[in-house]
């Protein structure tokens, strides 16, 4: 069968969850091997890998590979795609997972495609485009097709694979040296999964006002992530890496519950293909109820609280 | 400082935005505007301008309508531009597209590109890194802050979990995310807008910026679209009024969805 790299994306040492969800979809369409980059390779993160079904483990784990910013990982697959000329690429569709893509691409002199839900037989990619107003099929024509799938876009299930590492050493080159990463900073606790990853997410709109703390209570009350609409980041009440919409994050979860947000088009665009959509909100007339699957005509301020009780109750 | 920001016009997204149903290229006959991030790259390009001297050089890449796009950047404050424009450019991807830019940059020249993290229309956010890759220089991409010390570049790169701090050696190539007030791009003056008109834009094709023609284009386009068909309108919704137990009710709602 042929051979499908699967790039493993990872925060020191602990496997994303999309990672699981690559390698369960490169599972239908060849031999899945998993590539590690970077420090921090354990035999905890080779049981999980062989887990969901890679058949090899690539193990690149020299420090430079994260010190670098992007260039090293984009090497390090170009020179896989050159020696083991595997069927195809699979990255996760997250910022970075797209820039590594972009630069693989150039260096292979193959397609990409980036923001797929999907992949079918002969490596025909599924993308919703303009906010999801319109589902679009396409093939990569040349070279190694090189997908980035977006995050929640395929349920992980586990069927194990043999796991065979293969310790590979790349010598980076000069230009994959140019960006240094000199510090990572921490702003946030990582208590809650993450934006693009989670199944659930609770966001909040100008009607929750500066105090943010009712929006945490009630994704703490799910294990959701938090979420906020352009207003909020732009008045600074919650950080600019939170913001769901046309300039901030794409997010498809099983839930998506609005609080507060009108539902102007550009927030939309980063949020409507959630499964089941909840609203809360005073106005009637938001454009958000558009979209609504269920929703509550009122203040947030005092249904979210009940919300929350209710919550904590079943559980 | 030379710097060159990289604008792109895009359709507006209030607008319906739609595929040609002849080569399933983008319908850019909707109404064009600048791409909203990169009016922030533009504003960085101007900061940096201000605090370190040099010249700000508009750059973009599209059809002859993309005037308006460049026109706000020089309204901004800009200096001048250039559009490459030519024919064979349509259809271009992700990957001619950053071919073209990159042999355009080469001939203007550069300490700092800048441009905005991705635009709202195709959104594959890869065309940044994508330059630094053709170009060999370093890719400085995400960038909530940017400083400049001499040669020495370095910029906060906004991620998942907060940001992490990233340093290089100029020339580089930079993209910038939104960001909060005082850090939005400014408002043309009116007398902004009188002096961009008189400002140079210098219009160039393929052969000006010694662009191969077997790069380009929808025939040179390293993916192709099979299909594509709109998607399925969602079902209308329960809506109820918060009579004292709307919370309740929405409880009972991811209930029965199964999501408690």
């Amino acid at each position: 069968m042929a051979e499908i790299l699967v790039l493993v994306e990872q925060i020191d040492g602990e496997i994303k969850k999309v990672t699981l969800e690559l390698l369960t979809l490169a599972r239908t369409l060849g031999e899945p091997s998993a590539v590690w980059a970077g420090p921090g390779y354990t035999d905890v993160a080779k049981a999980r890998l062989s887990e969901y079904g890679a058949e090899k483990i690539y193990v690149a784990d020299s420090a430079d590979i994260a010190d670098y910013l992007v260039a090293p990982k984009a090497e390090l697959l170009a020179s896989l795609v050159g020696s083991r000329s595997p069927a195809a690429v699979l990255v996760a569709s997250t910022t970075e997972g797209k820039e590594v893509a972009g630069r693989l691409a150039i260096k292979t002199d193959s397609g990409v495609i980036t923001d797929a839900v999907g992949v079918a037989e002969g490596f025909v990619a599924e993308q919703p485009v303009f906010g999801g107003g319109v589902v679009v099929h396409s093939k990569v024509a040349k070279g190694t097709p090189i997908i980035a799938l977006r995050p929640n876009s395929t349920q992980p299930v586990a069927t194990a694979g043999a796991g065979t590492e293969e310790k590979v050493d790349v010598a980076l080159t000069d230009a994959a040296r140019a960006a240094r990463v000199v510090e990572r900073v921490k702003e946030k606790s990582s208590s809650r999964p993450e934006l693009t990853e989670a199944a659930i997410v609770v966001s909040g709109g100008r009607g929750v006002g500066a105090d943010f703390s009712i929006i945490e209570q009630l994704a703490d009350s799910l294990g959701a992530a938090v979420g906020a609409s352009r207003a909020v980041t732009d008045s600074g009440w919650y950080p600019h890496e939170f913001q769901v919409g046309q300039t901030g994050k794409t997010v498809a979860p099983q839930l998506y519950i609005a609080a507060g947000i009108s539902g102007a088009i550009q927030h939309r665009a980063g949020m409507q293909t959630a499964k089941t959509i909840v609203v809360i909100n005073k106005d009637g007339q938001a454009p958000i109820w558009e979209i609504a699957d269920f929703g509550v005509v009122g203040d947030l301020h005092k249904v979210l609280p009940q919300l929350i009780d209710e919550i904590t109750k079943r559980k | 400082m030379n710097i060159v920001v990289c604008v792109k016009q895009v359709p507006d997204t209030a607008t319906e935005r739609k595929l040609r149903s002849d080569d399933s290229t983008l319908d850019r006959s909707a109404n064009g505007v600048i791409n909203e991030l990169c009016e922030y790259a533009v504003e960085d390009a101007l900061k940096l301008k201000e605090a370190y001297g040099g010249e700000v050089t508009v750059l973009t890449m599209g059809p002859d309508q993309a005037t308006d796009a460049i026109r706000k950047a020089l309204a901004m404050g800009a200096d001048k531009a250039v559009h490459l424009s030519d024919e064979a450019l349509h259809g271009s991807d992700a990957l001619s597209t950053s071919y073209a830019l990159s042999q355009a940059l080469k001939k203007i020249g550069f300490d700092v590109v800048i441009l905005g993290s991705e635009s709202t229309d195709a959104r594959t956010g890869m065309l940044a890194a994508m330059l630094a890759e053709r170009l060999g220089v370093p890719q400085l991409t995400l960038a909530s802050k940017i400083e400049v010390d001499g040669s020495a570049i370095s910029i906060h790169r906004q991620t998942d979990y907060g940001y992490d701090k990233v340093e290089a050696t100029l020339p580089a190539v930079v993209s910038v995310v939104e960001k909060p007030d005082p850090f939005k791009p400014r408002y043309p003056s009116f007398k902004g807008i009188m002096a961009a008109k008189k400002k140079p834009i210098e219009k160039i094709g393929i052969a000006d910026a010694e662009i191969d023609p077997a790069q380009i284009g929808l025939a040179a386009a390293w993916s192709v679209v099979s299909d594509f068909t709109a998607a399925p309108p969602r079902g209308k919704g329960v809506v109820v009024n918060d009579e004292g137990d709307g919370g309740t009710q929405a409880a009972e709602f991811l209930v029965s969805k199964k999501f408690i």
